[in-house]
């Protein structure tokens, strides 16, 4: 690692639909991980510990998906540097 | 196989004719048109947002489309799904599939709309007298996409 900035750090693009969209008041946002723990779980620990609204519509239970690349993953999925995460409620097309 | 995500609504009788146009191995034609009511939960409906996630929408409907089509015995098949604002029995969805039988149409369309339903990224928001609300996800729907897991699930 020569850099001083952790070259371990990861930013992805965060993207809420629907109902978070409207419930965090903006439709997106560029976050950055702190080097080491890259994954699904980590960005929605690192939203939750900004507290409400993150944490009431993030909390367990809450049935939210996370798509990464527009493939739904686990929250044991890693994310890497300029990956698109999105947030998704349950689906209610059809 | 075709996915359509639009804004317009959709002439059933025209696709479906365009669908099994030209291939006389069909004989058997299935399709489902989902349409908007004007009452939900005990609340009077009067307009249906759809909202979807660009991009993905189409890959998720694509990859349903392609486990359809390797699980039934089916020629072909069409998802025309609307975004945008709808009135009450405005179309939403349309479904048809083409098959040499009957049993593998009906099939594979009931399969196509309950996994449609549970995992192509749609999100409705109704309008009512009380103000304009997300609507809740189904637990009948989630069972419905459910019965498919089971080998030789009870149709």
């Amino acid at each position: 690692m020569p850099d001083s900035r952790s070259s371990a750090d990861v930013t992805v693009n965060l993207v809420y639909l629907a109902r978070l969209r409207e419930a965090f008041g903006r439709p997106g946002e560029a976050l950055t991980l702190p080097g080491g723990d890259a994954s699904v779980a980590a960005v929605i620990a690192l939203l939750c510990a900004r507290g409400d609204p993150f944490a009431a519509e993030l909390a367990a239970g809450r049935a939210v998906r996370i798509a990464v690349n527009h493939a739904l993953v686990g929250a044991d999925s890693v994310v890497r540097d300029g990956d698109e995460v999105a947030l998704l409620p349950p689906v209610t097309g059809g | 196989m075709t996915v359509r995500i639009q804004t317009a609504d959709f002439d059933a009788g025209r696709e479906i004719a365009t669908l099994r146009k030209g291939d006389a191995r069909v004989g058997a034609v299935a399709a489902f048109i989902g349409t908007v009511r004007d009452v939900n939960d005990a609340a009077h409906v009067s307009m249906l947002t759809l909202e979807h996630y660009p991009g993905m929408t189409e890959k998720a409907l694509e990859a349903i489309v392609a486990e359809a089509t390797s699980r039934f015995d089916i020629l072909d098949a069409l998802v025309i799904h609307r975004v945008g604002t709808l009135a009450p029995s405005d179309q939403i969805v349309l479904v048809a599939v083409t098959s040499g039988h009957r049993g593998e149409a009906f099939d594979a369309c009931r399969f196509l709309m309950d996994y449609l339903k549970t995992r192509a990224p749609f999100w409705k928001k109704e309008t009512t007298p009380e103000g304009a609300r997300w609507v809740d996800a189904r637990a009948s729907d989630d069972e419905a996409a459910a019965r498919w897991e089971t080998p030789a699930a009870p149709r």
